[in-house]
């Protein structure tokens, strides 16, 4: 393989495309409405966007982009909590790029930052306890967040802090799991979703048998898919001829990466460190029991929570928002009452438009206009 | 350098105007721009008018790291300058240099920096005629900022405006885009990444002056810096009130670059470039000057991106790879990496 030109091959994708207008056209859904694909990722709503793949889908299919945006379901009071530590004089607060976007109550990490706060942007938490390690009269935060694919490296960085005898770093612990996302999603009321194209990196660490119970349960078709155009096409085709044969199964397109049994060596640190939390409160969602977690007892000297003495607090969403509605597939970004007049890019009110995976986001940035371009 | 300065370092006496800044200015300054109007030791430089409109503009760099694979913060400043007067057609002539140094600055990094504007400047075929220099207290600023104003004579009859693209007009890039953003994101101590990547910073009034020599039909030339070929094409568009259409598939993005893009997350349509230019040309001419381009160093990878079109006004669409289309919209605050 060159790059990865091969999974991106148009040629490759027309033939695909015509697969999936012929199974589209042989299917037939008990309701009179579109076929409805969720794609529970925000790095396949980024692809899905990127390529125009939702152009290229017949009529009769639609993606209903889903809650895994680690970025756009923060609640305001974690952002508010993350200000909070910011501002110690002596704290050096770390995090990923697009989290510092993140509107809390009264501003977001970006803002605090120009108002002179020492918060730095890192690529990794091992960039964060180097940071420590090299400020060891200031407490060095890293605010960690993400579902099950960024929780093996917060927890190795917990662990070699303790094994190096770092003792001024602290994680401010908010990463959440995605099989709970999933059951609220299928529990909602009106939901419509026809079948779901798996989170590929989520998967990689948890394996797919977690996700048994989709269909067993719900007898909903899940594909673990990977993120290149091609992969997502073909895991599309996989759910649809599922659909046409009337079955239910868990299936794996991404198999290049991703095993049935997850990949044990990630699996160990997430357990050795963290604990589920018994709920965690979702921006748009609400709270969702047993979806996030924390730090452990045996490295609670780690925890920022414990450090900074943080209170749970609620701060409910502004009532215009409708992020909920747009996260459970029930409302289109553009059906919700602020999308792209008090909600934008620029200034965004709910999470989906603050980082570029968010669904309303990307509908903004790319969606508008393309009807005028295409005609 | 004079070895006087050998592992000295910048003082605020430096900045004091007394001894120690005079002796500074004719050492490191006025020896190694070496002209003329410098070394009159005025409080200007004086030159005679010169017939055609003058172009003037002025900019400031503070980029970090100082060093960096294909540049430096001193070539950068001239290029930045030159690229800025020659997108008007203009003949960039001379240059002013403004220095903010920090206290404890290597005077030998000073010295590396101004050579190196020097060396980049005969290459321009342009003279840095007067200068200021400050010294702020150590923390006050990072190392050294520049600040380089230039001025320069348009041809007569030459009109190139961002305002001017118009429908049927094609679409030229001199070559491959986004080098300089990546090799600054990846020169970046904190990223682990290491990609073989060349920032493109290079004088361009050259290939100007060989696009001007084939075409009279040059309607808009912009140096995509920061925001990027998609920043500047935006611009053109509200500017010009068109639409401009890009395909994916013609856009030059060296392997390397798509590379670190990949990893981080980032579109290298929005890279910053110091060497990279977008010209909107009547599309009779679109083919000589595309020629004339790939005979020079600047040029010699360029191509054809994209069209101007009557569509939406505006708005720049990217034709994909599978026929699909995106806006190109404006970056909203800086581009950052995305989690996963």
């Amino acid at each position: 393989m060159k790059y990865v030109d091969e999974f991106r091959d148009p040629k490759q994708a027309k033939k695909i495309l015509k697969e999936i207008d012929k199974l589209c056209s042989e299917i037939t859904l008990a309701e009179d409405r579109p076929i409805q694909i969720m794609e529970v990722c925000g790095g396949h709503t980024h692809s899905i966007f990127r390529y125009g793949l939702n152009q290229l889908l017949p009529d009769n299919l639609e993606f209903v982009h889903g809650p895994g945006c680690p970025v756009c379901v923060l609640p305001r009071s974690v952002v508010d909590n993350c200000i909070r530590i910011a501002k110690h004089e002596d704290v050096i607060f770390t995090t990923f790029g697009d989290a510092m976007r993140v509107p809390g109550s009264d501003i977001s990490l970006l803002d605090l930052k120009a108002n002179g706060s020492d918060i730095r942007m890192v690529y990794s938490p091992l960039d964060a306890l180097a940071i420590a390690q090299k400020n060891p009269n200031k407490r060095v935060v890293f605010f960690g967040l993400g579902f099950e694919t960024t929780m093996p490296s917060t927890a190795l960085s917990v662990m070699q802090a303790q094994k190096q005898g770092v003792d001024n770093f602290y994680l401010f612990c908010n990463h959440i799991t995605i099989i709970p996302t999933i059951k609220a999603v299928l529990d909602s009321p009106g939901m419509r979703i026809d079948g779901f194209l798996g989170p590929g990196h989520v998967s990689l660490i948890i394996g797919t048998q977690p996700y048994k119970f989709i269909a067993d349960d719900y007898h909903k078709p899940l594909v673990a898919a990977g993120f290149e155009p091609l992969d997502i096409l073909q895991s599309v085709w996989m759910i649809l001829k599922q659909l046409k044969n009337g079955e239910a199964k868990i299936e794996n397109q991404y198999s290049r990466l991703v095993h049935d049994e997850g990949n044990a060596s990630a699996l160990s640190p997430i357990q050795e460190v963290f604990e589920l939390r018994e709920f965690f409160e979702w921006r748009g969602l609400g709270s969702i029991n047993h979806s996030g977690v924390k730090i452990n007892a045996k490295y609670s000297q780690y925890d920022a929570e414990i450090e900074f003495k943080l209170k749970e607090v609620t701060v409910t969403d502004p009532d215009v928002c409708q992020c909920g509605e747009v996260l459970k597939g029930v409302l289109k970004p553009w059906q919700c009452k602020v999308f792209g007049k008090e909600c934008t890019p620029e200034k965004p009110l709910g999470a989906l438009m603050v980082s570029t995976e968010g669904a309303c986001s990307a509908h903004y940035s790319y969606g508008n206009n393309i009807d005028l371009i295409n005609k | 350098m004079n070895k006087k300065y050998k592992d000295k370092k910048i003082t605020m006496a430096h900045g004091s105007g007394g001894k120690a800044s005079s002796d500074l200015i004719s050492d490191i300054f006025v020896n190694t721009f070496n002209n003329d109007y410098l070394a009159t030791m005025e409080d200007q430089a004086r030159f005679d008018m010169q017939s055609g409109q003058l172009a003037l503009t002025t900019d400031s760099y503070v980029v970090s790291p100082l060093f960096f694979k294909g540049g430096d913060i001193g070539k950068l400043a001239i290029t930045g300058t030159v690229n800025d007067l020659a997108m008007s057609g203009a003949k960039p002539l001379y240059l002013t240099c403004g220095l903010i140094l920090e206290e404890g600055l290597p005077i030998s990094t000073l010295d590396e920096i101004i050579k190196s504007m020097q060396k980049t400047a005969e290459e321009a075929g342009v003279k840095v005629v007067c200068g200021d220099t400050k010294v702020v207290e150590k923390g006050s600023a990072d190392q050294i900022f520049i600040n380089t104003a230039g001025v320069g004579v348009i041809p007569q009859g030459v009109e190139i405006h961002s305002y001017s693209a118009q429908a049927g007009d094609k679409i030229i890039v001199n070559g491959f885009i986004g080098d300089h953003g990546a090799t600054i994101m990846q020169s970046r101590a904190e990223l682990a990444i290491s990609a073989d990547i060349d920032s493109d910073c290079q004088v361009l009034n050259h290939l100007v002056e060989a696009i001007l020599s084939v075409s009279n039909n040059i309607h808009s030339l912009r140096d995509a810096t920061r925001g990027g070929v998609a920043t500047v094409l935006n611009e053109i568009a509200n500017d010009s009130k068109v639409c401009i259409n890009i395909k994916e598939d013609s856009v030059p993005v060296r392997v390397p670059t798509r590379g670190v893009c990949e990893i981080l997350g980032l579109d290298p349509l929005y890279l910053a470039n110091e060497g990279t230019l977008v010209c909107v040309v009547a599309a009779e001419d679109a083919d000589s000057v595309l020629q004339a381009m790939q005979q020079t160093k600047e040029g010699e990878n360029a191509c054809i991106i994209g069209e101007v079109t009557d569509g939406p006004e505006g708005i720049v669409a990217l034709n994909t790879l599978f026929g699909g289309n995106k806006i190109l919209d404006k970056l909203i605050g800086d581009q950052l990496p995305r989690i996963c």
